[in-house]
């Protein structure tokens, strides 16, 4: 007959455990609740006002000596584009065909080849690229201010989103309608330091960092930096592209705002 | 004869002081405190999970070598506990605010009610040397103060508190600095942490520094006596043992 009462200590060793694993169990079910995560979610509001409160100024994210730049830049999310068909076409011939359309609500539309790209005024800058994940790598991009082709292009009043639609998808399914695509409002489309590059580290952009054309959103993570950039489109919603959350991430669950 | 004539071995039983310890503003954002970085430390470890290695300076990635890399975090330790950052990352912003507003609350309040001049700051008698050393032998010998010096922290114990109150904001500040809008925002955050990367280090380092502070934090608890140490944050009062009971 063993019914002494429990020691103390095993019933702080239990209780502990019996907490912990209710707890972890407790936060995985609210994780999988749209509702919850909905909730928690209402934090990146404040991220964004709060950063854009202390942005308003217009500042530049920190530009760096080339001594600074990483010896090797990893490239990151598609490292090609090879499901679509189109973009192998025009990657055979050099991209001499590409051509990069601007439209959805601008005055005027536009397609733009390579060539009219780089005869338009450009920008260098040697910036850091900072994933979601955490790690980062600083190189030098070149190309044309976003805002210089907007301000071409003319904005209608009602414009609020700029989307980057691109030839790639991380999945590679092969399903042309299902793509990267990405999109910034108007604070982050006009910021100098957003550019369509077309160099980096002095070197026409490499395929696997999104040729011909990548997107450089400079104060916002990697994932808003759309590779492979194939049209740019002028919208005041973001509800009608992919699943509405504005971002191939950001289908995903990924905060529209990635500002931190 | 009865009983009550007997001798007696134990000794009369004294009347034991309750004593007002905590005020309700301090047991309030301590508990918040305590539920925020809970979860600030499980979520943050889900995203260390995403790229789990570390590096000083400006950069890092995977072609550069981290100062540390962990093989493997357990899962459960993290939140969720299957991997996923972006829900990770929810959870971890969401806390940082309650945090943030909590110890905001905490440092106003207290800087205004007295608590952490009165209570934390240590006068210059107890900074000298004979006392620490003395408090350090308190410490090694487990001999908790009685009577009147109950009343205060000792000066070990302010130290501690003081450090973790530094500490707390430093968390703020490294994890503003992997936020690419802030550092267009305050540069002065690169600077000051040596880059991004090496924000993202000192943000885990003090994190560590801060599960040292809970560890000795719980040990004290328990060996000065869980029960009266809870109920003191709990309810405020504090039971105080007469100077001369054993």
């Amino acid at each position: 007959m063993s019914t002494q009462p429990p020691s103390r200590r095993s019933l702080l060793i239990g209780g502990a455990a019996t907490f912990s694993t209710l707890m972890l169990a407790g936060c995985d079910r609210l994780s999988a609740s749209p509702k919850f995560i909905d909730f928690l979610g209402d934090a990146e509001g404040l991220n964004m006002r709060t950063q854009r409160f202390l942005l308003s100024g217009g500042q530049l994210a920190r530009e760096f000596r080339p001594e600074q730049m990483s010896p090797v830049f990893r490239a990151n999310g598609s490292s090609d584009a090879n499901d679509n068909p189109q973009y192998l076409t025009l990657l055979e011939k050099g991209f001499a065909d590409y051509r990069l359309t601007l439209d959805g609500m601008v005055a005027r539309p536009m397609s733009l080849s390579l060539d009219e790209l780089k005869a338009l005024p450009q920008r260098t800058q040697i910036t850091r690229h900072d994933c979601v994940e955490g790690w980062s790598a600083i190189g030098q991009w070149k190309g044309v201010p976003l805002s210089v082709i907007l301000k071409a292009a003319g904005l209608a009043p009602s414009a609020r989103f700029v989307v980057f639609h691109c030839f790639d998808d991380p999945e590679q399914r092969g399903d042309l309608t299902k793509r990267y695509y990405e999109s910034v409002d108007l604070v982050d489309a006009f910021h100098p330091q957003t550019i369509l590059a077309h160099e980096m580290n002095g070197k026409p952009l490499e395929v696997a960092h999104g040729a011909p054309v990548r997107m450089r959103i400079e104060r916002q993570l990697g994932y808003k930096h759309a590779k492979f950039v194939s049209r740019i489109e002028v919208t005041d919603s973001l509800a009608r592209f992919g699943k509405g959350k504005g971002g191939f991430w950001e289908d995903y669950g990924y905060n529209w705002y990635a500002g931190i | 004869m009865s009983d009550a004539a007997l001798p007696s071995t134990a000794a009369p039983k004294r009347k034991r002081e309750l004593f007002y310890r905590h005020r309700l503003l301090t047991r309030v954002t301590h508990w918040t405190n305590v539920v925020a970085l809970l979860f600030l430390a499980m979520s943050g470890l889900q995203i260390l999970r995403a790229h789990p290695a570390l590096y000083w300076g400006q950069f890092g990635a995977n072609f550069d070598t981290p100062w540390i890399e962990f093989a493997n975090i357990p899962a459960w330790l993290t939140i969720p506990s299957y991997q996923d950052l972006s829900t990770g990352r929810y959870w971890h912003f969401f806390f940082a605010w309650v945090f943030v507003i909590n110890g905001l609350a905490y440092l106003v309040g207290g800087a205004i009610n007295g608590h952490i001049k009165r209570d934390l700051a240590p006068t210059a008698d107890e900074l000298r040397p004979r006392n620490i050393l003395q408090d350090i032998r308190d410490h090694l010998r487990l001999k908790f103060p009685k009577g009147e010096a109950a009343q205060r922290y000792n000066i070990l114990q302010k130290l501690a508190y003081l450090g973790v109150i530094c500490l707390l904001p430093l968390m703020l500040l490294t994890g503003l600095t992997m936020s690419p809008a802030m550092n267009a925002a305050a540069p002065w955050l690169l600077d000051l942490f040596g880059g991004r990367q090496g924000g993202r280090s000192l943000h885990f380092i003090f994190f560590m520094l801060i599960v040292l502070f809970v560890i000795v934090h719980l040990a004290m608890v328990v060996l000065a006596g869980p029960i009266n140490e809870i109920r003191s944050m709990i309810t405020g009062r504090y039971e105080i043992k007469p100077e001369d009971e054993a």
